[in-house]
């Protein structure tokens, strides 16, 4: 018998595009402090933070089926790490973001011990008690300025330019190794475990997927992410606040996001931050409406496209402009197997 | 000094009665249908400030007021289940969480839009300042008494309502096997909507006696989820009883904890959910079979 013709496609045109549109977007971005002025850096550092969030969180729930509501946690244990390595501790305060990711992950392993004894809807609801138990912990605590928060000094002796400029470059530093990293992460063997896992845990198991190791390792990178997103996220604002920095919101700001954009997938909580911030932005004279809309949308996307706006143009068009999947193309060119690699 | 501490762990005790009735509704519905109701706590200060609407209008009683709001709970549950949840059926964990978490925050804003960010509380005229002498400078206040009785009442109609009648057995066969239980010609998703009604109706009165009790806010909704979830671990799943006990533990460490230091009363609460998670996580009460 004929061996079947087949190839194993991960490239495709779109993907080219893709990469060459991301290319020119940084290029684009990275010339920003030459001809923008700083209120637009300062929105590009909060777009990229919610980017980050929602891959984050899109990497937890969409791919390992973890679907915390207690991310608030990590982006205000990133914060506080900020201020008492930069402030305390006299950490160079640009060098203290991705340092306050490392101490996040710290935190994030004994509370990966506790909320891994739940599944399902009472993970979602135990990740969120341990947050507030982390939020009044803080706000309990005399030298972190109990519930009033602190101000980050260390940037203060900074000229207002170079703080700002450096913040941005920094953020976009961030953005783009989250995304190259969360890329290559869902490219890699380990990704295709993870996405066993989201599609049959038994299954993936009996297949030789460490299900327990891959959801810790995935958690505790998410939390990292998260964190150093945090410190950036007061980096930029350099006031914290206990009930501030803890706020559900940022959870419900990132799931909205992810929701609305299209879960499990790396282009939907891009087209859902983008379309964050026009909502936000149109309705920023009528209060909280924003967040009824938003949240209205999320629920009809969920009834109607469970796979998001980004879902519906993919599957219309073909259109992948990072894939992740593998694909099989029968009859085209030949493809010699190799041994199974152990 | 001893006395003091009596009286303490005495409060929390009865504001355990508080808290079970907030972790019934929850436990129901997780029990029959295998989901968590994320909106469970703002869903019971809508109650309380569609109470104060009625209050307020009509110039009844906050308790009369239930008599209005209880119902209306009760439809909008059976509303939200079968117009909304039930099309989210069998597609797995995700869509229940993220839309009931939506819903979560759509009411919080609402709420904050139409009833504006101050302080509300229902007043009942009386009772909720009145206590009962109980001898050697101990006494206990009517209305939370009243509360944890009203507690156990509805425990017990609900302990009856499963064990006796048949709409109870269908909940129990859904909740067992609900592919079984619908071959034997179990309507799933009327009984669903019946299941959702009953909780947002037992949830109008946990919201309705927490406004007698405390002021509340839009925003008080995430605490009062996050208490009746720590209740019913505590307590341990599926047990009705252990609701009761799970509250009570709950109620007992955040009086206690408050009294240590007014700082530490809810922080006490989520410790102590936390050392039972550690050392004993099938929960005080647990049955047998375990599944979350």
């Amino acid at each position: 018998m004929e061996p079947a013709r087949f190839r194993i496609e991960r490239t495709t045109g779109a993907s080219r595009g893709g990469l060459a549109c991301a290319g020119l977007a940084l290029i684009v971005l990275a010339s920003l402090p030459a001809w923008g002025g700083p209120s637009s850096m300062r929105i590009l550092v909060e777009f990229i933070a919610l980017l980050v969030l929602a891959q984050m969180w899109n990497l937890l729930a969409g791919y390992a089926g973890l679907v915390s509501i207690g991310q608030q946690a990590y982006v205000g244990l990133g914060g506080y790490a900020l201020i008492v390595l930069a402030d305390d501790l006299g950490v160079n305060p640009f060098l203290a973001v991705p340092l306050a990711g490392v101490i996040t992950a710290v935190f994030a392993l004994p509370t990966a011990a506790l909320v891994f004894r739940f599944h399902g809807g009472y993970f979602a609801v135990g990740t969120w008690a341990i947050a507030e138990v982390y939020r009044l912990l803080i706000a309990n605590t005399p030298v972190l300025g109990r519930g009033s928060g602190r101000t980050l000094k260390a940037v203060f002796p900074l000229a207002r330019e170079t703080r700002e400029v450096t913040t941005y470059v920094l953020a976009l530093a961030i953005g783009v190794v989250a995304l190259v990293a969360v890329y290559a992460f869902l490219r890699s063997r380990y990704g295709l475990g993870l996405m066993a896992i989201r599609d049959s845990e038994p299954a993936s198991e009996t297949l030789g997927v460490d299900v327990f190791r891959t959801k810790l390792v995935v958690y505790l990178g998410v939390a990292f992410g998260t964190g150093v997103t945090g410190a950036l996220i007061y980096l930029n604002l350099l006031r914290i606040s206990p009930d501030a920095a803890f706020s559900i919101n940022w959870t419900a700001y990132t799931i909205f996001i992810v929701v609305i954009g299209g879960l499990g997938s790396l282009e939907g909580p891009l087209v859902g931050t983008a379309l964050f911030f026009v909502v936000r932005e149109l309705l920023s004279d009528y209060g909280a409406w924003y967040m009824i809309l938003l949240g209205g949308l999320a629920v009809g996307v969920m009834l109607a496209y469970p796979r998001g706006l980004w879902g519906i143009v993919a599957e219309r068009w073909d259109l992948h402009f990072f894939p992740i999947q593998r694909r099989v193309r029968l009859g085209e060119e030949e493809f010699a197997p190799r041994p199974p690699a152990r | 000094m001893t006395v003091a501490w009596v009286d303490t762990v005495l409060q929390g005790l009865l504001l355990g009665g508080l808290y079970a009735l907030f972790a019934t509704g929850l436990s129901l519905i997780f029990g029959v249908m295998r989901i968590v109701n994320l909106a469970h706590g703002d869903l019971s200060i809508l109650a309380a400030f569609l109470a104060v609407v009625v209050v307020e209008t009509l110039g009844l009683n906050p308790f009369l007021a239930l008599v209005l709001v209880a119902p209306l709970m009760a439809a909008l549950g059976y509303a939200l289940q079968t117009l909304v949840l039930n099309r989210l059926l069998g597609q797995g964990i995700l869509p229940p969480i993220l839309v009931t978490f939506g819903f979560s925050i759509i009411i919080q804003n609402a709420l904050l839009e139409t009833f504006s960010a101050d302080s509300r509380r229902l007043n009942p005229g009386g009772i909720e300042t009145a206590s009962l002498a109980l001898g050697s400078g101990l006494a206990i206040g009517w209305f939370p008494f009243i509360t944890l009785a009203v507690a156990v009442l509805i425990l017990v109609s609900l302990q009856l309502l499963i064990s006796r009648m048949s709409v109870g057995r269908a909940f129990r066969a859904t909740s067992d096997d609900q592919e079984t239980a619908e071959l034997m010609g179990i309507d799933n998703r009327r009984l669903y909507g019946l299941a959702m009604a009953l909780s947002l109706g037992i949830v109008a009165v946990a919201g309705v006696f927490l406004g007698i009790r405390t002021t509340f806010t839009f925003s008080s909704g995430p605490d009062r989820l996050l208490f009746a979830f720590e209740a019913v671990i505590i307590g341990g799943l599926g047990s009705l009883w252990g609701t009761l006990v799970g509250g009570a533990v709950l109620g007992v460490a955040q009086t206690v904890g408050a009294k240590m230091s007014p700082g530490w009363g809810i922080l006490t609460g989520h410790l102590v959910f936390l050392a039972v998670l550690l050392l004993r996580p099938q929960g005080l009460f647990a049955k047998a079979r375990r599944s979350a």
